[in-house]
């Protein structure tokens, strides 16, 4: 079985998020996804330290000791952005301001729990920064994360065994092998990657999955998903460096 | 006549007690007070819980202070970084107490804190471990539970420029949890590049209004900032 790389990942994770909406992207792998935001539409970043707007990564030796990101890594600013207390900058969250967030995973139960703090192992230093906060305030919480773990077991699981983050809060999870729906029902497969077959999908997991790939679900391809409905979509090339108009 | 100015670092921090809570402001290395810190070094002042976003990066600022044996206690959100070594170390050692609280929650503690609010309920934690042992309380069908407020003897805090009253505006994300602490704090102690004239600050735009500020100190422009506008750095600082 295989599945996509985690740059094809990010692109398609990119285009699901619509014109306008409001995203915070964590620290590590989703900050990827801001590489492929395609440049003429009008996607805001959020980042908890304290910014609306934020822009790409400056050009060597116009770093901003003053201007990074959740991750501490220097940003730069794009017009219209905006800068705020932390306070404010969590009540964004916690208010239901943040149209998105897509965060990592250790693991995501198929409820939508999710546990990506602290793997309880007794020599962990014990790190939850906004994760928490994000997790139970945006209105969608999406998980970007390969569906196996190095050594092979699922990230995909009935009950989580680590720590929570938040409670039946994961509304969708996009691995390396296909894109899960958390639904009242369970998980729902609403697209797979290179060769993945569903039933494979089912072996890996050992969670009953069901199958709503458009395709699948109608024939004549009439159920459509908004996101990637919105006009003037542009087409995903790999090649974006940035999302600066 | 009003002064807030302070003769210097060491004077600012001079009366910081043993045993004393102190927030101090930053998000990484953005805002953080990294001279006032160097003072309270100097001032030898120890047996400190420190309320930061962080448990220090490298060995400057906070992870000296650590380093330097005078903290007992971080309350923070996210100690564990690439170069939090300092405070690894001493984590591991058991030479220090952690409280771990998330990153909103810590922010919304701190501000209730300086507003006079008894307590907040959150839906952050709900169902995880940092629920244990709070009061939770249903409202509108949705479970919340009781954070209490966050308060300091003194806050350290870093800030663009001031006035002599104690206005205060920031640069960018060095913000972060500035205006917060200096509410939240019996003495809120503020590193600035400048302290203007009194009038020179568009009362529009300031973001901590004087009352919340006890000292300031001024430290003279940073190497990327020239007449207030970036000229650019080669790494962050």
């Amino acid at each position: 079985m295989t599945g996509i790389d985690r740059d094809t990942l990010a692109a398609r994770i990119a285009r699901d998020i619509p014109e306008g909406a409001v995203v915070n992207l964590g620290i590590g792998a989703p900050t990827l996804i801001a590489n492929y935001l395609p440049d003429d539409l009008e996607i805001i970043l959020h980042t908890e330290n304290g910014m609306l707007g934020m822009g790409p990564a400056p050009a060597p030796g116009r770093i901003d000791p003053d201007l990074i990101n959740a991750g501490k890594q220097p940003v730069t600013e794009l017009p219209g952005a905006a800068y705020f207390h932390h306070a404010d900058s969590f009540g964004m969250m916690r208010g239901g301001h943040l149209d998105v967030c897509v965060l990592g995973a250790f693991q995501v139960s198929e409820r939508g729990d999710l546990a990506n703090w602290h793997t309880g192992a007794p020599d962990a230093i014990p790190a939850v920064g906004g994760a928490m906060d994000l997790a139970i305030g945006a209105k969608d919480v999406y998980v970007m994360t390969d569906l196996l773990t190095r050594d092979g077991t699922s990230k995909l699981v009935a009950e989580c065994s680590y720590p929570l983050t938040g409670v039946g809060c994961v509304s969708r999870i996009y691995t390396d092998r296909a894109v899960f729906d958390v639904t009242p029902d369970g998980l729902a497969v609403s697209d797979v990657f290179g060769d993945t077959t569903l039933d494979e999908l089912r072996e890996l997991t050992g969670l009953t999955l069901t199958d709503q790939r458009p395709e699948a679900a109608t024939p004549l391809a009439t159920r459509h998903f908004s996101p990637e409905n919105g006009a003037g979509r542009a087409e995903i090339d790999g090649s974006r460096g940035g999302n600066t108009p | 006549m009003i002064s807030k100015t302070s003769a210097g670092l060491a004077d600012a921090v001079s009366d910081i007690r043993d045993g004393s809570t102190v927030m101090i402001g930053g998000f990484g290395r953005a805002g953080q007070p990294v001279e006032l810190i160097d003072a309270l070094i100097a001032q030898g002042a120890t047996d400190l819980t420190v309320i930061n976003n962080n448990a220090g990066n490298g060995d400057t600022g906070i992870a000296a202070l650590i380093g330097a044996g005078r903290v007992r206690k971080v309350i923070c959100s996210f100690p564990r970084q690439t170069d939090s070594y300092i405070f690894d170390a001493k984590y591991r050692a058991g030479e220090i107490e952690l409280e771990l609280v998330p990153q909103g929650n810590l922010a919304e503690r701190i501000r209730a804190a300086g507003a006079g609010i008894g307590g907040f309920y959150t839906p952050t934690g709900v169902g995880t471990l940092v629920a244990e042992g709070k009061e939770t309380r249903t409202i509108d069908g949705r479970e919340y539970l009781l954070e209490l407020p966050l308060r300091a003897d003194v806050a350290l805090i870093s800030a663009f420029k001031a006035d002599r009253w104690g206005n205060l505006v920031y640069r960018k994300t060095a913000r972060n949890f500035g205006p917060l602490m200096a509410a939240a704090a019996a003495t809120t102690i503020v590193q600035v590049d400048e302290v203007v004239e009194l009038g020179d600050l568009d009362p529009e735009t300031v973001v901590t209004p004087g009352i919340f500020v006890d000292r300031v100190v001024p430290l003279g422009e940073r190497p990327w900032l020239a007449a207030g506008e970036f000229v650019g750095a080669e790494k962050v600082a």
